[in-house]
Formats: structure tokens, C-alpha cells, sequence
């Protein structure tokens, strides 16, 4: 089980004066002290993990923002940022002896620039909130998370989220040109805007991503893209994983990059069918959705390319959707495919690691003998197209042990992701659910340089700690500077 | 002075921890191209990355290709246009622009952060930047990032690397994103455009479904200049296509009725008209001129010139990314002793960043070449630094001033 850090006593021991203190700042029902109310912030999407935070505060303005971290920083206060709480590795997961930070109340379109293609937006409207504001100007914002109905867009500029169409049009990072945040020490800093790149070092690039650790970001501009005039959609079973793999490899050696690629395993797709009943064929051991979109005229000879290919690649079924419904049916499984895997068994622990996409077929193999290894099952929802893999682990919570050799398994897939040439999460994040993993892929120089640019932002670390990185970063020894001159073998260096 | 060559990571590593040792600075060198990009460098040594060539691993149907950080740009791009791929973000070549010779490689086109036209649809090489090896200025190899395109293991390293200008680390090995490469192009000119007007049209462009590459306009005397015929009669506002033929052949026919007007550019005067424009060819070669590259919101481009030449008569300048570039040339002796970094960056205010690309050496040494920021972004940005070279011993003062 993962362990978080030791909660300071003597924080917890001055609780009452720190509620005292942020109710000066945010008087009202901007503090939440009640321990009921509390509950309700007391995890994330990842929902094994529970800690009840010392008090809740919910600023509605960065001025509000900007005293609460002066005020916890002075007071050597932890704070965990919060959006909507659907994080799936536990980045917003609370501390005993933190503050919780929601950013609920950010809720408004500040700004729809339809001459710059951008929408400025405060952190707390949803995903699917950003394309509402702008679809009557003919856009919308392209990274479009499963969960976009709920997920705020300041936790999708934390986790740097993905969707089906990010092969196509980027993830998070490539869709945010600005962002206004605030410091842990209360400094208000704008990076980006409305025009493109950075001047300077891109800090923007790194705070996306940065998984609530640097900075509490109070503001957010999106480039917004006009909506493409239609979209196909083609459902193609394969008798094999690796038919289905090898079929994806042509599409794109073939020079088409679908608008969205996805994939399903046999139990996936059967859970999918039997919520959705959208027509999948039940006797495939591999099912993918292929989208095609653009003008009509591309997307038909793309359509009749992709369905080339799939012929070519051993497919045994393959529908091209008719209409817009139909289109939305094909879908509509995928998009249900956590909830449907959901009613195959009590609990189920979404994994979410990034391969080689020529190793998916091993990979596969391999996942089935650790099924046997740990007495567990797996249902894989994949984003072909990336080589993203979401393998669902079905388990049951009530059942003592269960839930450890679900993390387990999980690991066990982790790793085999990283041995075979990937990463250890493509789109959730690393959160305190990886975090033990990561010197996988990571060696202590890696981590080290990384913690380094954390002491740079926040060099108390007090914002987020505990989660993604291993062990607690201190500043001080990792500022100082080791010379060993006169040990090096630098002589024998070619000279000009 | 010492030219290091370095043969491998190891060599390289001690070679900084050498420098850090004795308090010595170093100019990191990939092919050269760049030289005389940002402030002069000043240092005790130059560490020549030549050893550091190779494509170390490419797989198309992967989308990804690994390469050392000198790699030759003109071998990479030929092994993936064998494949039928490209760098999406369609680096340039400064070369002529920058009066330097040698050959642009990976490494320095990465960590100039160089995108050419294409970067208002497809991103500049940051957003293509998937993962990488490098050493710090305390002479550690470490690595981030990953070699598949879906990654957010750690914090986004590679972005701070790419437009760093090697100040923060030394690349050696790294992995990009590659994308197949359109099947055809085509492209559409309207001429007698004002700007206002030009780039209202750009932006009418860039906001149909129509999926346009590259949005640009050149002013009458910046049209002239170009080799492509179809350019020859007065200001052009320029449009490109790409993909499957019938979708450039339907998008083409909408775009000239939404826009009411387009002459259509066959492939090759396609390709010859936009490598003009990412390489700056309408600025070059005109005399004593400093040469800005300023990025502000789109729409407020052809405003800013106007600005400009209202206080500096020298003027001249050509847009790209539908107004979000803005190239301003202006006479050396206009410019005055700050290449005219007072009026240019009071024009422009805090709405997007300037760089002053090219100016004699003597300019680029006392002014700030790249954008200058508010205070607390400056020493935030210094503390960053500090994290990944604390002696500031690689590239000092390639960026800005002390750092
Ligand atoms: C059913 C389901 C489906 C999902 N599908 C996808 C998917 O397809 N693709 C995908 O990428 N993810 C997916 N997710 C994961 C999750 O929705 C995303 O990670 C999302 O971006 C989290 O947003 P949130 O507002 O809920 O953030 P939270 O969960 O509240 O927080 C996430 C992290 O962001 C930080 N944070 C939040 N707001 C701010 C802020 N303003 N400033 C600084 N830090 C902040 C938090 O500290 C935390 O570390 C899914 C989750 C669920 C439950």
C-alpha cells in the first residue's frame, strides 16, 4: 500500500488558527471546516485512496488565490490544488495536514476571440464547458477526455489530458497558449497569451503536466479550431490482436492519420455491446473504431482507403456508419466502455500506460499470463492510434486482499510498458498512483533534475507534495554545487 | 580558447565537469547555423557536438524517430522523406537570414524552437518533441521524456528545453514526433490586399473548416521580391492546402468562393513560395537592416507595423501564421544604436514577444535580443536556470544578460 508523508503535529496541533486565518482572507462558506462537508473532497477518481483534508478553502478570485498561498506559505502550510476531482492516479488526493484548494467557483467564459481562434476561461469550467461557450461561432476546444463533461480544464492543464482525437490534434499542451498562475509564495505570473510560443524559456510547456506541483493556475486560454465540416466512422472486427495491430500500422504507413483510432479487446467489447447494445460483433477478438474526419470529399477517399487496408489485414467485419446516428452509436460503446467494464464486476482499476505500438501483441500475450498469476481479469480499452493502453482490472474491494493484487497486476503492466519501450502514463498522470514506480523509468539524476525545477517554483514544497516523485525533495542539498577538479580524465579530450 | 570535441557522452560529461571545475564557460556548437541567433556568445571554450551524429533509431509506423543532436537536418529529412514523412513543424533554414554557413541539425533546430509556416496548424518543434538525453551544467547525463508520442511521465522537461538555446543543458540524443507527409499541396494567392484587410482575410481562412497549412501575406515590396511569378503583381495574401487530392481540390474551389477570389499555385511554385517565406528571403539581402521576429495576438499584427512606421520610416514587414509573425525589417542607421528595441517593444507592449533576429554583433551585445519579462517571471526564470546549470557555464548570456 502507498504510503503519503508523515502529517506534521505540529500543523494539526495549530489548526484552529489556520482555519481562523484563512476565514480572514475568505470570509463566508468560502472555508469549509465542517468534517461532513469535508467528506465530500476527500478523493479523487482514483477511489482507493481516501484522506480527509485539515479544511477546504473555495477562492473565487486570484486575488483570493494569491492570499491564501501567501498566508500558507508564511505559515508553512501544505495546499492541494483541486478541479473537478476526476483525476485517476490521485493528484488531487488530500493531505491530513493540507489545505485543500478548490477551484470551483473559477467558473466563467472570460473571453470568446474568434479573430485570434482562442477562448480565455477561468480553471473551473468543465472541458466540454469550453466547447459550449464557442460552438455557435463554429469551433470547438479539440482535446475532449472521456470524463470532459466533469473534468475542469485547470485539471486538464495539471494532467496534460488526452482524448480519442489527440493523435490528430494534440493533447492538452498543444491546445493551451496561455495561462495567468500564482506561486506558492503569492506571486502572480502570466505565461503565454494570445500569440504563439514563448520569448523566453516556455515555462507554460512545463507547467502543463506539471500535476499541481508548481503553480495554482488561475486562468487559461485555449486555441479553439473551427469544427470540421463531417466525420465517418468505420467498426472493424479482427479475429486476431495483432491482425488489429498490424492494421493500425498500415492506416498510418499509408499516410492517414484518423481523426480518432481506438481499440477493443473481446471482454471490453462484450461489456460495451451488452450496456450500449451498439451493434459490435461479438465473435471478434478485436474490435477498432477508425473516424475520418474532414470535408466529405476527404473523408470518403479515406474511408474507402481504411477499409482497404482492414480487408487487406484479415478483417472479418467491417461497417462504415450511414449517418450521423449511427456515427454516434459506434461510439457510444467506447465512450461507455469504463462504466460497461464497471458492471462486469464490483470495482475496477483503470491502468494507463504508453507502448511501442509494434509491441502490442506481446504485450497482450503478456498481460494474459499475469491474469492467471494474479487471479484477476482484464478487459483493454486502447488508443490505437498513440499505442495509449487503459487495461481495466476487475476486482472486488470486499474481498480482503483483492484490491492489493489489483495495484499489483497494475504494476506488474507498468512495468512491462516501460521494459518494452513505453512509459508509465500517457495521459492520467503520474500522481501518488505511479509515484513509486517511477524509478522504472528514471534514474536519481533524472528525478533529481526534475525536483530541481520543482525548488525553483516552490522551494518550501509545500504545494502537492507527496505526490509524483518518490521521496520529498530538499532544496537546500540538491542547490549545492560538487566540484571535483583534478579528478577528471578531461585531458585526454581531443584539443583544437 | 579550445575547440572540445567530445567523442562520446562520456567525454562530454567530463568536458563540462572540467569547465564547472575551473569556473570556464562554453559556447555549445551543433553544425553552426545559428551563431549569430540571440546575444554574441563570450565564453572560454566551444564544445563542438560534431561526434554527436545518427539516427539512432526510426520506425514510420511508430511515428517516432531518435537521432543524435548533430544529425544533419538535410540527412534527416531526406531518410523520412524516403518514407513519405516530415517534421510537421517544418523548420526553416536561416542561413541566408543569418549571413552563416554550416549545416542546421536536430539539436539546434530543437532547441531554438524553429518553426516555419506550418505552425499555426501543426505546432513549432516544441510541440513535436517527444523525449531526450542531455547534460546538465553540473556535468550529469540525464534524460526525460520518452520515445512513444503519448507521454506525461514527469514534468514536460523537453519543453523547457526546446527554446532554451542550450542555457540549461547540453542535448545529445533526441526523440520527435514525425507525421506522414501530405500527399499534395496547392496554394492560393489574392493580390492588392491591404494589410488590415489581408489579414482579416487570413483569419477568414484560418477559421473555416477548410483546414489551411499556412497563412501568410507579403506587402507589394516584399512580393517583389519573390521568384515566384504568380507573386509579381503587387501585395499577395497567400493560402496553402494540403492532403488527399480530391479534398485539396474540393477545399480549394470553397476557399476561393468564401473568399471570393485565388489564383491557384501549382505544387512546385507552391513549395518554392513557402520555403521563401520560413527562410525570411523577402528581408534578405537589402542593405544594412536589422531584422525583428515579433509574435503577437494574430489580428493585432498589421496595427503593430503601423505603429512602427509611424516612429522608424525604414519599416518594411511581411506576415506569417495569419498575422501571428510579423518579420520588420528597418535600416541600420534608422534602427539607431538599439537596432530600434525601444520603439519596436513599446509598439508591441505585453501582448507577445519580440526577438531581434539579425543586427551587427555590437546591437545583440548591449540590448535584450529576446523578450524581457516582468520581474517575477524574470527571477523565476533565473531560478530555473540556476536548477539545471548553477555556474550559468553553458551558453551564458546567449539569452539574456548574467544568465
Ligand atoms: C470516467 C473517467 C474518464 C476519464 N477519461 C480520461 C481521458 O479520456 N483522458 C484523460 O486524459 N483523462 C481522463 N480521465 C482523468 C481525468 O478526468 C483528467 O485527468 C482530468 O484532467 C482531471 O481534471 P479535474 O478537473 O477533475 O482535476 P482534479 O482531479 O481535481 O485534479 C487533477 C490534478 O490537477 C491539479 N489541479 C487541478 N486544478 C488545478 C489548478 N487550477 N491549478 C493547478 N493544479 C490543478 C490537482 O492538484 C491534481 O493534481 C478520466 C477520468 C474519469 C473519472
Amino acid at each position: 500500500m502507498l504510503r503519503m508523508p508523515m502529517p506534521d503535529d505540529a500543523v494539526l496541533a495549530r489548526r484552529a488558527a489556520i482555519v481562523a486565518g484563512l476565514r480572514e482572507i475568505l470570509p463566508g462558506e468560502g472555508v469549509i471546516d465542517d468534517e461532513l462537508e469535508r467528506r465530500a473532497y476527500e478523493s479523487d477518481g482514483l477511489t482507493a485512496y481516501r484522506t480527509l483534508p485539515m479544511v477546504v478553502v473555495l477562492p473565487e478570485t486570484t486575488a483570493d488565490v494569491v492570499a491564501i498561498l501567501r498566508y500558507c506559505n508564511a505559515a508553512g502550510v501544505k495546499v492541494v490544488p483541486r478541479g473537478a476531482g476526476t483525476s485517476l492516479s490521485g493528484g488531487a488526493l488530500p493531505l491530513e495536514d493540507g489545505v485543500l484548494l478548490g477551484l470551483g467557483k473559477f467558473k466563467r467564459i472570460l473571453e470568446v476571440d474568434v479573430a485570434n481562434r482562442c477562448a480565455v476561461v477561468q480553471p473551473g469550467v468543465t472541458n466540454l464547458g469550453i466547447t459550449h461557450a464557442v460552438q455557435d461561432a463554429g469551433f470547438y476546444y479539440a482535446p475532449d477526455p472521456s470524463s470532459q463533461i466533469a473534468c475542469t480544464i485547470g485539471g486538464n492543464v495539471a494532467e496534460n489530458s488526452g482524448g480519442v482525437h489527440c493523435l490528430k490534434y494534440g493533447l492538452t499542451t498543444n491546445n493551451v497558449i496561455g495561462i495567468e498562475m500564482v506561486t506558492m509564495a503569492g506571486e502572480v505570473v502570466r505565461l503565454g497569451g494570445k500569440h504563439f510560443d514563448s520569448g523566453d524559456y516556455d515555462l507554460l510547456g512545463v507547467m502543463v503536466g506539471s500535476e499541481g506541483l508548481l503553480g495554482v493556475v488561475t486562468e487559461v486560454t485555449v486555441r479553439i479550431l473551427p469544427k470540421p465540416p463531417g466525420a465517418r466512422a468505420l467498426l472493424i472486427g479482427f479475429p486476431t490482436i495483432e491482425g488489429a495491430g498490424e492494421c493500425v500500422a498500415a492506416v498510418i504507413g499509408a499516410g492517414i492519420i484518423p481523426g480518432g483510432m481506438e481499440m477493443m479487446d473481446r471482454l471490453a467489447a462484450e461489456a460495451a455491446e451488452a450496456f450500449v447494445h451498439a451493434g459490435y460483433p461479438l465473435d471478434a477478438e478485436a474490435l477498432l473504431i477508425v473516424e475520418l474526419d474532414g470535408c466529405g470529399a476527404e473523408v470518403d477517399h479515406l474511408i474507402e482507403a481504411v477499409e482497404t487496408i482492414a480487408g487487406r489485414h484479415g478483417a472479418t467485419t467491417c461497417r462504415i456508419s450511414r449517418s450521423e446516428e449511427e456515427r454516434l452509436l459506434f461510439w457510444a460503446g467506447r465512450k461507455a466502455a469504463f462504466p460497461a467494464v464497471g458492471r462486469l464486476s464490483p470495482d475496477y482499476y483503470c491502468m494507463d500506460g504508453t507502448i511501442p505500438r509494434k509491441r502490442l501483441g506481446d504485450v497482450l500475450a503478456r498481460m494474459k499470463q499475469m491474469e492467471a498469476l494474479h487471479g484477476l481479469r482484464v478487459a483493454n480499452v486502447f488508443h490505437a492510434g498513440d499505442g495509449n493502453l487503459h487495461p481495466l482490472i476487475l476486482y472486488d474491494a470486499n474481498n480482503p486482499g483483492e484490491l492489493e493484487r489489483a495495484e499489483e497486476f497494475g504494476n506488474d503492466i507498468l512495468r512491462l510498458c516501460v521494459e518494452v519501450g513505453g512509459v508509465l502514463t500517457g495521459e492520467h498522470g503520474v500522481g501518488v498512483e505511479k509515484r513509486d514506480l517511477m524509478d522504472t523509468m528514471f534514474d536519481k539524476v533524472d528525478l533529481d533534475q526534475q525536483q530541481r525545477l520543482k525548488c525553483a517554483f516552490d522551494p518550501g514544497n509545500l504545494l502537492n507534495p507527496g505526490k509524483v516523485f518518490p521521496q520529498l525533495c530538499r532544496c537546500a542539498e540538491l542547490g549545492r554545487v560538487h566540484v571535483h577538479a583534478g579528478q577528471t580524465r578531461f585531458p585526454d579530450l581531443p584539443r583544437f | 580558447m579550445a575547440v572540445l570535441r567530445p567523442a562520446d557522452t562520456t567525454q562530454l560529461e567530463e568536458a563540462v565537469t572540467a569547465a564547472l571545475a575551473k569556473d570556464e564557460t562554453l559556447e555549445i556548437l551543433g553544425g553552426g547555423s545559428k551563431r549569430a541567433l540571440g546575444r554574441p556568445p563570450r565564453t572560454d571554450h566551444v564544445l563542438d557536438l560534431g561526434a554527436f551524429d545518427g539516427i539512432v533509431d526510426y520506425e514510420p509506423a511508430e511515428l517516432v524517430l531518435t537521432a543524435r543532436a548533430a544529425t544533419p537536418m538535410a540527412r534527416l529529412v531526406a531518410q523520412l522523406d524516403a518514407r513519405g514523412q516530415m517534421l510537421a513543424f517544418e523548420p526553416p533554414d536561416w542561413r541566408d537570414l543569418l549571413g552563416t554557413g554550416g549545416e542546421p541539425t536536430l539539436g539546434g533546430t530543437v532547441a531554438c524552437n524553429l518553426a516555419g509556416p506550418r505552425r499555426v496548424r501543426a505546432g513549432a518543434a516544441r510541440d513535436h518533441f517527444l523525449g531526450f538525453s542531455a547534460v546538465n551544467g553540473r556535468g550529469e547525463e540525464w534524460k526525460a521524456g520518452g520515445r512513444v508520442v503519448k507521454n506525461v511521465t514527469g514534468y514536460d522537461m523537453g519543453k523547457l528545453q526546446a527554446g532554451a538555446y542550450g542555457t540549461l543543458s547540453v542535448l545529445t540524443e533526441l526523440s520527435v514526433r514525425v507525421l506522414p507527409r501530405p500527399e499534395t499541396t496547392c496554394s492560393l494567392v489574392m493580390q492588392g490586399l491591404g494589410d488590415e484587410a489581408a489579414v482579416a482575410t487570413l483569419a477568414s481562412a484560418l477559421n473555416s473548416p477548410h483546414e489551411v497549412s499556412a497563412a501568410a501575406h507579403l506587402p507589394a515590396g516584399a512580393a517583389a521580391r519573390s521568384k515566384v511569378a504568380a507573386l509579381s503583381g503587387g501585395a499577395a495574401t497567400v493560402l496553402r492546402l494540403e492532403g488527399p487530392r480530391p479534398s485539396v481540390d474540393y477545399r480549394a474551389a470553397a476557399l476561393q468562393s468564401l473568399l471570393g477570389a485565388g489564383e491557384r499555385l501549382n505544387d512546385r511554385n507552391s513549395s518554392a513560395l513557402w520555403n521563401e517565406i520560413g527562410a525570411v528571403r523577402a528581408l534578405v539581402g537589402e542593405g544594412e537592416r536589422v531584422i525583428w521576429r515579433l509574435c503577437p495576438p494574430p489580428s493585432t499584427a498589421p496595427a503593430l507595423l503601423r505603429r512602427v512606421e509611424a516612429r522608424l520610416a525604414s519599416a518594411e514587414g511581411f506576415y506569417d501564421w495569419g498575422g501571428g509573425l510579423l518579420w520588420l525589417a528597418l535600416d541600420e542607421r534608422d534602427a539607431g544604436p538599439d537596432g530600434g528595441a525601444t520603439v519596436v517593444r513599446a509598439a508591441l507592449g505585453e501582448a507577445g514577444h519580440a526577438t531581434l533576429i539579425c543586427a551587427p554583433e555590437a546591437v545583440r551585445a548591449v540590448g535584450p535580443v529576446f523578450q524581457p519579462a516582468q520581474p517575477a517571471l524574470a527571477a523565476l526564470a533565473r531560478r530555473v536556470k540556476a536548477g539545471f546549470d548553477p555556474k550559468a557555464i553553458l551558453n551564458p548570456g546567449r539569452m539574456q544578460q548574467g544568465m
